[in-house]
């Protein structure tokens, strides 16, 4: 068997989601190439040889695949897809945009968003805003997958991989890029912190959020919200934890001011370890907590980041 | 502009949904079904392009049993022209659902495809995708808005780090996320004059497409439940138990 892997990157830097896919290949095992396309990006190829488990790194290099256009990735995966048994994507924006077309274009179903390994060709998945959990087995000559990362354990680093140069060329003319609006942080990406601190519709606004930054800076976490607070315009969609928004599992999650919506759950409940700080004591978030503090969030959050 | 807008029936997005006892799925003995949400903001999209005088007709398609006539109903009396049933009793993956809707696409030739994102069943987040691959069309996917103008449509997409926008030659696919709009509700007036707009029926074993999915499913089981820990006093409590009980913070 032989596995193919796209490297989640934005062309500057490698992301956390790709070691983690490297990890979840060697559960079903054989050779693990990763596929890094972008357009000035060789620091990312040499991130990416230098996970264990890497047997190759495929690197195009173009500005054909700047932005990777789903258009122009699912191309370029296509034509090298021959050969491999699996083809894997993070379940991030980026994999779910190309890879239906891959599955398309192959001719065989995509399987989305797998949190498990059965076996080479069995996986498990959530369906139902995760409120039930699917095993399926495929019979399809190339498994095309969507792994949900924050699943699976990262690969350690290992020695380099070889890096190989592909020149395949692909810009379909069907799209192209206008222009991106990106929130700069100084702050670890919610899929990738370790620590994450979550304001709900309790925070009443969206200055108050600045409350959270303290204990952020502490913690070194990354700072979410519920979709009750993105709705309610306090904080913009891209800090949505929740099925609807990111699906995260951190070692640490702090709910503050969050009730605990089925959907908000969803996105969080795989966290180690959940706090919640509510006035409520009767919110749901309490239910699935390991540590509820009822109380003022304007009194305890202060307190909190003195405490820390 | 001619615009198709696929819609599934799905599980009410209110509806607490239970594994069945063998773990064969989910059970959906009477239970509440609904256009799936995503598809519902994609019916209103194309609603207010026509408004805006920017789309003439409103075609509205889904694959199924006989039952989503009801959810191609409801997308008639929020104002969508005409109806087209792909009748089938098989369970289809997306790339099935897609190669028919391939089929439509080609008899149709609309100018724009607008889908859900994703269905809040199966949350697979494909079809729009391999629509737009067998088509060889160009894709905007989770789309919180957009924008036609000189054959072009420009699509905000919402993305992991932010938002993108990218433009698209039309013909083209764009699929929705939840913030594009907020769907309208249905007059009582316009769902007794959606009684009137005509649907098609057609038998899916009829338009050539191979009907069978390469992908079983194996079991459906309950997610593992997290239980409730402990309720701490105060803050000081809290930052202990962090610190030598769950020893996530040092």
């Amino acid at each position: 068997m032989s596995i193919l892997i796209y490297a989640e990157h934005d062309n500057t830097e490698l992301k956390a989601e790709t070691a983690k896919l490297i990890h979840a290949a060697s559960q079903i095992g054989g050779d693990i190439d990763v596929l890094v396309a972008g357009h000035d990006c060789a620091a990312v190829a040499q991130a990416a040889a230098s996970i264990s488990g890497v047997t190759r790194v495929l690197v195009a290099d173009s500005s054909c695949y700047e932005y990777q256009l789903a258009e122009n990735i699912s191309a370029l995966v296509v034509e090298i897809a021959d050969g491999y048994s699996h083809i894997l994507a993070a379940a991030t924006t980026t994999g779910k945009n190309f890879m239906p077309r891959v599955a398309a274009l192959k001719d065989v179903a995509q399987i989305s968003d797998i949190i498990a390994i059965e076996s080479a060709d069995t996986f498990v998945r959530p369906i139902y805003a995760g409120n039930a959990i699917a095993t399926v087995q495929s019979s399809d000559t190339v498994k095309v997958m969507t792994v949900r990362a924050s699943a699976f354990d990262a690969a350690s680093l290992g020695s380099a991989a070889p890096i190989e140069t592909l020149t395949q060329l692909h810009d379909a003319g069907l799209s192209s890029f206008v222009n991106a609006e990106l929130t700069v942080s100084e702050r670890p990406e919610l899929t990738a912190a370790s620590v994450i601190i979550s304001g709900g519709r309790g925070m009443q606004n969206g200055e108050n959020f600045a409350l959270l930054n303290g204990i952020a800076d502490k913690l070194g976490a990354a700072i979410g919200a519920s979709r009750a607070a993105v709705d309610a315009g306090f904080v913009p969609n891209d800090m949505q934890v929740g099925q609807t928004g990111k699906i995260v599992a951190p070692q640490l999650y702090i709910a503050v001011g969050i009730s605990g919506a089925i959907q908000h759950l969803a996105g969080m409940k795989d966290s180690k370890v959940i706090v919640a700080i509510n006035k409520d004591e009767e919110a749901p978030i309490f239910q699935i907590a390991d540590y509820g503090l009822v109380g003022d969030l304007f009194d305890i959050l202060p307190e909190l980041e003195a405490a820390l | 502009m001619k615009i198709l807008v696929p819609v599934k029936r799905a599980i009410d997005y209110n509806v607490k949904v239970k594994v069945k006892a063998d773990e064969s799925n989910v059970d959906l003995a009477n239970v509440k079904m609904s256009i799936n949400p995503f598809c519902e903001i994609a019916v209103e999209e194309a609603i207010r392009l026509k408004e805006s005088g920017i789309a003439s007709e409103i075609v509205v398609v889904s694959i199924g049993t006989l039952a989503c006539v009801e959810q191609i109903r409801t997308a008639l009396a929020l104002g969508a022209d005409r109806g087209i049933h792909i009748q089938t009793d098989a369970d289809l993956d997306s790339l099935q659902i897609a190669k028919l809707l391939q089929t439509v696409v080609v008899k149709e030739s609309p100018d724009l495809v607008i889908l859900g994102k994703q269905a809040i069943d199966s949350d697979n987040n494909q079809t729009g995708q391999m629509l737009a691959a067998l088509t060889n069309m160009g894709q905007g996917t989770f789309a919180s808005k957009v924008a036609v103008a000189d054959g072009q449509v420009a699509v905000t997409r919402e993305i992991d780090g932010g938002l993108q926008t990218v433009s698209l030659t039309l013909p083209a696919i764009v699929t929705t996320d939840l913030r594009l709009n907020e769907p309208r509700y249905a007059s009582l007036p316009n769902i007794m004059k959606a009684k009137r707009k005509p649907v098609e029926t057609i038998d899916a074993e009829s338009l050539g497409v191979n009907l069978t999915s390469n992908v079983k499913l194996l079991k459906v089981s309950a997610p593992a439940q997290r239980s409730g820990g402990v309720k701490v006093a105060d803050v000081a409590e809290l930052v202990a138990k962090l610190k030598t009980e769950a020893k996530v913070i040092s």
